[in-house]
């Protein structure tokens, strides 16, 4: 039985590409009807690829041209960059894709969910039978060892996640911080929705239109408050996201300072994500005043990417671990693993005598 | 080195670990304390072993407490530092006649030598403290920043960390005016002097004039006055004739 898979992903093909391949819900069917013994598809914004295994060579014009079933033209009028990986390849390949170490941001977790998912529809529509179940099964394994054994997911790798990382490390629990958004912009917004989520209960919303801070407190919750009120407010709140369309700075060490003077013992996290920014930097020198502009913000992202980059080694060596262990149990058979009920019963073999 | 390679991960084996030394630790004391027919705190090398068993009773009882579990990767390397000091160092010296039991001597030298331990704890989140404060400054965050504390719970740990110790060490101090005999004056002076500092800093704490950052520095400084003090105290002619 040889594991295969072929797909497309980000690496390969735009995403104007990788829509008109994206596939449909009867498409494993029909990949059977292609001579796959099993298959299974997975979609993701970042890639299709179908898993399959079979006794005889599927030819990966075949399974194109099942993905592309419901468009009118050849698949190959749009010249699509298929790749394909057969055997140990093959498995090498989920492994990296369900640890998150072939995706556009490099430890994200979604995927595993994804992957998770499209292993269960294809289970339920018998697309998936003891091979591929063995395969999934093991990458999933592989993807929670990687996980917790290196620091792969570690960081916030977007803005707006890596201010309430930020804010989580300095106030620890959310629940008792008091927020205030200045400018309720579409950035600030989410920023706040993200805080928010996390247990933040008290919000507070000023917009030189008050309407528009209404609007906001109608959609996430909190309070508006009066665009003139918003200096009282800085003497109370921990952590203010602003982004006004203020040209000069609003905040500068003058006019905090005096505010500061009687919470020296409480941290105030000010994300100002405003340009031309709302806050002089030299705020940031104040006591106990963190202050990340948008391009902190984006250096913090950035900085957590490249640590991440810098665990690609370690899941690499615990992915190589796994393959060959992989294959050789396979190898051997299907004999240590008792394949589910409902999966059809497919003809032992060697994959690695016949295959690979 | 785990740290600096940015794979450091607390889990429980580090906790057990240092659980594992502390067994050890008390095992040793209790045996010296046997032969000696007293509270093993005759000489500069018990004094070390006393406190670094100090350091890890006062850890294990604070880091899971205030899920300080990183603290473990910061105290132990100054209990290794503590007793490997007082292994190597030609200090396990016999004294010359053996010292008769003085409870309140004993009383005195010990829950003195805890409160150190504890001043040790607060000095050791301080560093946290000032490790995860400069990152969120400079905006520079390494792997070891995922891995601290927030730094309200940090500075929640400190100050009570801070009272304890302040509490223990009054203690100690009061007891050693009911040792039966009059203690050095400079010895006495210095005390005092590490008493006040521990004072000043928690009043600057409690009447907000102090900020985290200065209490997290203030801590460094006062441990490592205490420290000073107490190789003063076991270290000159003093130590024969008192724990």
């Amino acid at each position: 039985m040889n594991l295969f898979c072929v797909g497309l992903s980000h690496h390969t093909a735009n995403v104007e590409t990788r829509e008109r391949f994206a596939g449909h819900a009867e498409t494993d069917c029909i990949l059977r009807k292609a001579g796959c013994a099993e298959a299974l598809l997975l979609t993701t914004c970042n890639r299709v690829e179908v898993y399959g295994a079979s006794d005889k060579h599927v030819s990966t014009d075949d399974i194109a041209r099942c993905l592309a079933s419901k468009l009118e033209h050849d698949p190959h009028d749009y010249a699509p960059p298929f790749y394909r990986y057969e055997g140990a390849k093959c498995v090498q390949h989920l492994f990296r894709v369900a640890s998150g170490l072939d995706s556009m941001v490099v430890g994200e977790t979604e995927v595993l969910g994804q992957t998770k998912k499209a292993y269960e529809t294809a289970r339920a529509s018998g697309g998936a039978g003891p091979y591929l179940h063995r395969l999934f099964q093991r990458a999933f394994r592989v993807a929670k060892q990687v996980r917790s054994h290196t620091e792969i997911t570690r960081g916030s790798v977007s803005v707006g996640s890596v201010a309430v990382d930020l804010a989580q490390r300095i106030f620890g629990q959310l629940g008792n911080c008091k927020v205030l958004v200045l400018g309720a912009g579409e950035t600030s917004e989410r920023t706040a929705r993200a805080l928010v989520s996390r247990g933040v209960n008290d919000l507070r919303v000023s917009n030189r239109t008050l309407d528009r801070a209404h609007e906001l407190t109608r959609l996430i919750g909190g309070r508006a408050i009066s665009f003139d009120d918003w200096p009282e407010q800085c003497r109370e709140i921990d952590i203010l996201i602003t982004s006004t369309s203020s040209e000069a700075p609003l905040l500068t060490p003058a006019s905090l300072g005096p505010m500061l003077r009687n919470r020296i013992d409480r941290p105030l996290f000010i994300i100002d994500i405003a340009v031309p920014r709302d806050v002089d930097p030299d705020v940031n020198e104040m006591e106990g005043v963190y202050l990340y502009d948008i391009d902190s913000l984006q250096s913090v992202a950035e900085q957590s990417l490249a640590l991440r980059r810098q665990q690609v080694a370690a899941a690499e060596a615990i992915i190589a671990e796994h393959m060959t262990d992989f294959v050789d149990s396979i190898s051997r058979g299907l004999n240590r693993d008792t394949p589910p009920a409902e999966h059809p019963v497919v003809e032992e073999g060697s994959l690695r005598a016949s295959e690979l | 080195m785990a740290l600096r390679a940015g794979i450091f991960r607390p889990s429980q084996f580090n906790f057990l670990a240092i659980g594992l030394g502390f067994i050890f630790q008390t095992a040793f004391l209790s045996i010296r304390g046997h032969t000696l027919g007293r509270c093993p705190l005759t000489n500069l090398f018990e004094v070390f072993i006393f406190l670094a068993w100090s350091v890890a009773l006062i850890y294990m009882l604070v880091g899971p407490a205030y899920r300080l579990s990183l603290m473990g990767a910061f105290s132990a390397p100054l209990v290794v530092l503590l007793q490997g000091f007082a292994l190597i160092v030609p200090i396990d010296v016999r004294h010359p006649v053996r010292l008769h039991a003085n409870p309140w001597l004993e009383f005195h030298a010990s829950i003195s030598l805890v409160a150190y331990g504890t001043f040790a704890l607060a000095c050791i989140a301080g560093v946290m403290y000032l490790v995860q404060e400069r990152q969120l400054k400079t905006h520079q965050l390494r792997s070891i920043f995922y891995h601290l504390p927030p730094l309200t719970d940090l500075f929640a740990a400190i100050t009570r960390l801070l009272w304890w110790g302040f509490l223990l060490y009054t203690v100690g101090l009061v007891s050693g005016f009911f040792v039966g005999h009059p203690l050095p004056y400079v010895q006495v002076i210095c005390a005092l002097g590490v008493w006040l500092l521990y004072g000043a800093i928690l009043q600057g704490r409690h009447l907000r004039r102090l900020a985290p950052k200065h209490v997290a520095v203030l801590c460094i400084i006062g441990f490592s006055a205490a420290l000073t003090l107490l190789w003063g105290i076991t270290f000159t002619a003093q130590m024969p004739s008192t724990p």
